[in-house]
């Protein structure tokens, strides 16, 4: 799809028709012979086993006509902005409003965020869904600190996930604890995991850092299948205790809080202290990560992402920095599965598949690597987006992993790629992130 | 003894579909330095248009298994190739010069985007075939009444894994293709300086790993007699593992760690636990990286700042 003239002066915008045409026409041909297949005959397992199949030539031919307009349509757009500079420098005015609306974008929605269960008290469904956009914002926070500060792509976060909502969910249904016991407990042994996993994959780097946390987080997974006797396998752990307020239990029963404050017991006070909890949850994970960018160890994980083998000349030990950002993130991981087992009140192992953890990524590369801001807008776009086309549930994943081509192809850098200084001399100005090559 | 023959013998045979896919992946990985995660997924396509072909040559009444068994494969890997190279024209090609994780990133996209097109395309259900072919020999009839049998399927698989091999190996050792793809893998600059068309060499790179992708999944359909979209998933990570085990880069070393992955997990299920087998492909993974991270075929990498 490159083959956009590249060295073609900027000047000549002269639209080229039988280009175009050609062009489209050949994408049309190759989309007639890779569907020609796969959706003009549409094959089924008949109700005695055999096979039976039937043609959709109809389907086949509109799927061809879109795919010759839309060539057309992007051939003729592509010839219109003539070639894409790959290097932008954003200019000094531009910069500075952006930065301000920047400091005024994070203020204005934390403050909304809060008023959310007061404005949408009646809403349920919008509570629930504030409800699960924080709970990936959290995730997308957790998986910032391993992705986008200490540069380690990490396909398997879910496994924190899974290992944080099973430790709630096992201890407070085997021992009876409660849920501001098993809170930090789950942390810890997410954060063990994470040095678990640490440990054999120090000195990997990028696609094969992927792949083994890829298959640590299936390993878990399996595991969580296969050992029955201890997790329930796939049927899962049911019966999760809701979380209470410090203590008082969010029942309509005489102790409940309802009850000891005097008003009418509605079920809609469990959603909001849900609401704010994970809040809470969201904001301690983004409180210590900033907080931790400015320590030593921060300013490592940074130094690692931009280049491994400088940071080790530097005298920096790789070891402990990986290690503590694996921790770090993984122990995120496991209070947001701690929270989301309390949430549900019923997890299995369904829930923790490699989609999940594909999902985060995507939330924390849209959102720009190691922007807090990014991730939480990136996190509001996606679970916003999916719930907008709720109805196209079936085509849910094609749109999904098409808008993360094509994220990849426009933006690779996110939505919002820059780089902010940790130490500056005179004034603090991020870049983009454009302009700093990242360690190959 | 006997049991033990008859799972080396299953082992092998499916060891040779690992290693058909695990081809493509070493491949790319040679020439891109990238991991075509989409790969497993071209994989599940090409056992669909294999499983389509089929229902169309038998229902136009062709009775020849030979025949039809050709013909399928041709099909097969002529359309799902074309699936190669339209991957990789979209989502990498315009990405080659981007940074670290974008080609990575755009490849799990490509990933789900196939998956979830098989899945519409023919919908979510296991697809059945009847064995087409049938037969075989028994080699050895043990006292206790246990019998190692070689099927014909497993000839099959066999017999064309080591024919396309033979091909393929040909193809990059003597063929100007196979210069051009090697001096890319050596030097991409170096080789468009020369006059080799880098652009027109990886796509072929592509071309080549899907239709032997095709061939794995068609083999994969005969042998097992089913196909379903999420196939590729799983089937991919253990490809990739073998080719991780027998050395990235190396071709002779992705069908060795095929063949080792294939035994390792019949044995395991033979031996030990059938849940655990994919456990134990992956912890594979894991220890092969820690241990032996250039593989058992691999050049070491130099590290260059």
């Amino acid at each position: 799809m490159d083959t956009a003239l590249p060295d073609m002066p900027s000047t000549s915008r002269k639209i080229d028709i039988a280009f175009i045409l050609k062009k489209s026409l050949v994408s049309a041909l190759v989309a007639l012979v890779l569907f020609s297949l796969m959706i003009g005959i549409r094959t089924e397992a008949g109700p005695s086993g055999q096979l039976t199949y039937w043609t959709r030539f109809g389907d086949l031919a509109m799927m061809v006509v879109a795919v010759f307009a839309g060539s057309i349509v992007i051939e003729w757009l592509r010839h219109w902005w003539g070639p894409v500079e790959t290097i932008r420098v954003v200019p000094p005015m531009a910069e500075k409003a952006l930065s301000l609306a920047g400091r005024l974008v994070a203020p204005a929605l934390l403050a909304f965020t809060f008023l959310v269960p007061v404005i949408f008290y009646d809403q349920r469904y919008i509570l629930d869904l504030g409800i699960l956009v924080l709970t990936y914002v959290m995730l997308g926070w957790g998986l910032n600190v391993v992705v986008g500060l200490a540069g380690l792509l990490d396909l398997g976060y879910v496994a924190f996930y899974a290992v944080g909502a099973y430790s709630y969910a096992l201890l407070a249904t085997n021992f009876g604890l409660s849920f501001w016991i098993c809170l930090p407990l789950a942390g810890i042994l997410a954060a063990f995991f994470g040095v678990l996993l640490g440990f054999p994959v120090l000195r990997l780097r990028g696609d094969y850092l992927a792949i083994v946390t890829l298959a640590f987080g299936e390993i878990i997974r399996l595991v969580i299948i296969n050992w029955q006797s201890f997790t329930g396998g796939p049927n899962g752990v049911s019966g999760i205790p809701r979380p209470s307020l410090f203590g008082i239990p969010m029942t309509a029963a005489d102790d409940g809080f309802a009850a000891r404050l005097g008003i009418e017991f509605s079920p809609t006070h469990r959603i909001v202290l849900l609401f704010y909890l994970i809040l809470a949850l969201a904001l301690l994970t983004n409180w210590v990560t900033i907080r931790l960018r400015r320590l030593p160890i921060g300013r490592a994980w940074e130094a690692l992402r931009e280049d491994e083998v400088a940071c080790r000349a530097l005298g920096i030990n790789t070891t402990t920095t990986k290690l503590t950002a694996f921790a770090t993130g993984a122990m995120f991981g496991g209070f947001a599965g701690a929270f989301f087992a309390t949430r549900q009140g019923f997890i299995s192992p369904e829930s923790f598949t490699f989609h999940e953890s594909a999902l985060v990524l995507a939330i924390v590369v849209l959102g720009g690597m190691g922007s807090q801001l990014g991730v939480a807008l990136a996190a509001l776009a996606m679970i916003g987006g999916f719930e907008l086309f709720r109805g196209l549930e079936q085509f849910r994943m094609l749109v999904f992993g098409g808008a993360m081509v094509l994220l990849m192809i426009w933006r690779p850098r996110g939505l919002i790629g820059h780089r902010a200084p940790t130490v500056f001399l005179k004034d603090n100005r991020a870049i983009s992130s454009d302009l700093v090559k990242e360690g190959r | 003894m006997d049991y033990f023959a008859q799972q080396l013998i299953n082992g092998l045979v499916l060891g040779s579909i690992y290693g058909l896919i695990a081809i493509g992946y070493t491949m790319v990985y040679g020439i891109v330095g990238m991991i075509n995660f989409a790969h497993g997924d071209v994989f599940m396509i090409g056992g669909f248009i294999a499983l389509i072909t089929f229902l169309i040559l038998v229902s136009i009444g062709l009775t020849m298994v030979p025949v039809i068994l050709l013909l399928a494969l041709l099909v097969a890997m002529a359309v799902t190739a074309l699936y190669g190279w339209t991957i990789e024209r979209i989502a990498y090609r315009p990405l080659r010069h981007s940074f670290r994780l974008a080609p990575m990133l755009s490849a799990i996209g490509m990933s789900f985007v196939l998956t979830n097109f098989a899945q519409v395309a023919q919908g979510a259900r296991v697809k059945p075939v009847p064995p087409i072919v049938t037969g075989g020999y028994t080699l050895y009839e043990g006292p206790g009444g246990f019998v190692v049998r070689l099927s014909n399927i497993q000839i099959v698989v066999v017999i064309t894994t080591v024919v396309l091999l033979a091909i393929f190996t040909w193809l990059v050792a003597r063929t100007r293709l196979g210069r051009d793809m090697r001096a890319c893998e050596q030097d991409q600059t170096m080789a468009a300086l020369l006059g080799v068309d880098v652009d027109r060499t990886i796509s072929m790179t592509f071309v080549i790993g899907a239709a032997l992708a095709a061939v794995a999944g068609m083999m994969y359909l005969l042998y097992y007699g089913l196909v379903d979209f999420f196939m590729g998933f799983v089937a991919g990570i253990k490809a990739f593992t073998a080719a991780v085990l027998g050395g990235i880069g190396s071709l002779p070393g992705a069908m060795l760690g095929g063949l080792l992955i294939g035994l390792i997990e019949t044995l395991w299920s033979a031996y030990f636990s059938v849940e655990y087998k994919d456990v134990a492909a992956f912890s594979i993974l894991i220890v092969v990286l820690i241990f032996l991270p250039t593989g058992l075929l691999g050049r070491p990498e130099v590290e260059k700042v």
